[in-house]
């Protein structure tokens, strides 16, 4: 393979790599968007959805499109009551009393997934057995691509802009947003501002679980702390792309995701991680309010 | 048709609100004037719900409102203007309005309910799809204006509609406050502009520091010694 044939597959891996970690991001910058949390917990719920969907398939043998569906409800309803039990009570507390929570709902929830099914990795069904075979396809200068791919590039693509339409033309979209700017003038409307902020955490999880469901099938492993490093790295997309702003993860979760593949395409792969931390202190250091950050109008 | 009985109203340590009582009738305008950090805006978000009183009640129509969450009490017919217009910035101004029509499931009326706002707000019509952080300060009042009349309220809640606003615009918005009281709506007027207030209202209501001090027809009140010295600056 030369160059440019290299140079291709890893973008397309990149591609399919970010469009996980924009899943992802999602969640983070819709909750910190409402309520100015960093839901420390939310790889967490990326990783639960994983371990969900994986149950759903081998031990209750679901077909995988149900399996998908399951673990993004699971996901809905678990942080539903997770912001009831942990986040709501603190509201009104320091900010840092709630991310304090956040980090123990993490450490509780990783901890009871390795205690329910040991510290090993777990195979996922491979798609072969449950979807479809898999096809490569040949692209420009021999690189190739395959469906399964494909199909995570579109699962994503899907899924995104679900969530555009929901909150650029739905009603409960256009609540949560009018609640993200101002709380008091959305009760003053008549929204029910906490059913509002249960909704965001809701739609934010149920992506993180389509995430780790696709995750599982992509890479054929899921494992108890997985939602750690992906986690972080979703965050440095969603502050890559400017915390609060939806677009702004989208692309955040794509750009380091491909970011990270070039990083091993030029043969540095063991510095893929530090590459992209390394992107978060510089766009902290240097632009705080990231790519799509709006901060014209100062938060009332 | 509104009723608040000796209500009291603490942030924290801060007494904001001692033992306010008043009555708004059906039809009238009704003003609360006084001085800055008197309790009014304490006041009307009391009336919504946005704080909760310690003590006292607050009665529409006979139906207790004192511990209702906000969000119900919008259903009753009562919204509000609040101080310093807080329209959604980062929202165009026909989603603004949307919001305003949040508790609305009648999609027919509620087209010509922004229909009758752009008829009076043509200003808001040609701007219809601009974020509403980009308006003026006198747009963004007619705004908040139009979003609070969205949910066709009964009785509207306006805290200081006049402030920050050029002579001309002032004038206009206490036309338009008179209009829309004609047209049905009671209306509880918060105002620093006595004169003004004095002027469109049935009754008044003088707050100081978290009390009423005076209080009776409006008329009477612009011929009051004490008021004109204290807010009309006579
Ligand atoms: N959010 C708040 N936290 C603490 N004190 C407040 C708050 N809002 C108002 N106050 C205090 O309550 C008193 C009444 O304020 P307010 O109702 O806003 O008066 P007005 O609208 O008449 O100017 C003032 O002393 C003010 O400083
Ligand atoms: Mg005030």
């Amino acid at each position: 393979m030369d160059f440019t044939s290299n140079f291709i597959v890893q973008l397309i891996n990149g591609i399919a790599l970010g469009s996980t970690y924009a899943l992802i991001a999602l969640g983070y910058t819709m909750v910190y968007g409402i309520i100015m949390l960093i839901n420390f917990a939310h790889g967490e719920i990326y990783m639960v959805g994983a371990f969900v969907g994986l149950a759903l398939v081998t031990i209750f043998k679901v077909h995988i499109i149900i399996a998908f569906l399951g673990a993004m409800l699971f996901c809905m309803l678990m942080a539903v009551s997770i912001e009831i039990i942990a986040y709501r009570p603190l509201r009104r507390s320091k900010r840092l009393a709630a991310l304090i929570s956040a980090i123990g709902i993490s450490i509780i929830l990783s901890n009871l997934v390795n205690l329910l099914v040991g510290p090993k990795p777990q195979t996922f069904p491979s798609i072969e057995k449950i979807l479809f075979e898999i096809k490569s396809f040949d692209l420009i200068a021999g690189a190739q691509i395959n469906t399964l791919q494909i199909l995570l590039i579109i699962v994503s693509a899907i899924l995104m802009i679900g969530l555009q339409y929901i909150v650029k033309r739905t009603k409960v979209g256009k609540a949560m947003r009018a609640t993200s700017q101002d709380y008091d003038t959305a009760a003053l409307m008549g929204i029910n501002v906490n059913r509002i902020i249960s909704y965001t955490f809701a739609i934010g999880s149920a992506l993180a679980g389509a995430g780790g469901v696709l995750v599982g099938i992509y890479f054929g492993v899921v494992k108890y702390n997985m939602g750690m490093l992906p986690g972080m790295k979703a965050f440095t997309a969603a502050v890559l792309g400017g915390i609060g702003s939806i677009p702004g993860a989208m692309f955040g979760g794509i750009i380091l995701g491909v970011i990270e593949m070039m990083t091993v395409a030029i043969g540095f792969s063991s510095y893929r991680d530090a590459i992209a931390f390394g992107i978060l202190i510089l766009v902290l250091l240097i632009k705080p309010t990231g790519l799509f950050g709006k901060q014209i109008f100062k938060k009332v | 048709m509104l009723s608040i009985q000796d209500i009291h109203v603490k942030y924290g340590a801060i007494r904001a609100v001692m033992g306010i009582s008043f009555e708004v009738k059906a039809g009238e305008i009704v003003a609360l004037i006084g001085a800055n950090g008197a309790g009014k805006t304490t006041s009307l978000r009391s009336i919504s719900g946005l704080v909760k009183p310690e003590q006292g009640k607050i009665f529409y129509n006979d139906i207790e409102l004192t511990s209702m969450p906000a969000h119900k009490i919008v259903e009753m017919g009562i919204s509000q203007v609040p101080e310093g217009r807080r329209v959604f910035p980062l929202m165009s101004v026909l989603e603004n309005l949307e919001m305003g029509a949040f508790t609305r499931k009648d999609k027919n009326k509620i087209k010509d309910d922004m229909k009758k706002i752009f008829q009076r707000f043509p200003r808001l019509e040609e701007r219809k799809n601009q974020l509403a952080g980009t308006l003026s300060g006198g747009e963004q009042q007619m705004l908040a204006i139009g979003r609070a009349l969205m949910s066709n309220p009964k009785l509207l809640l306006m805290d200081e509609p006049s402030m920050g606003l050029a002579p001309m615009l002032v004038q206009e918005i206490f036309k338009i406050i008179r209009e829309i009281n004609s047209e049905g709506t009671t209306i509880l007027l918060v105002e620093q502009n006595a004169r003004m207030a004095l002027s469109i209202a049935n009754r008044a209501y003088v707050l100081e520091t978290g009390q009423v001090a005076i209080s009776g027809e409006a008329k009477e009140m612009a011929e009051n010694k004490e008021v004109q010295k204290a807010y009309l600056g006579l």
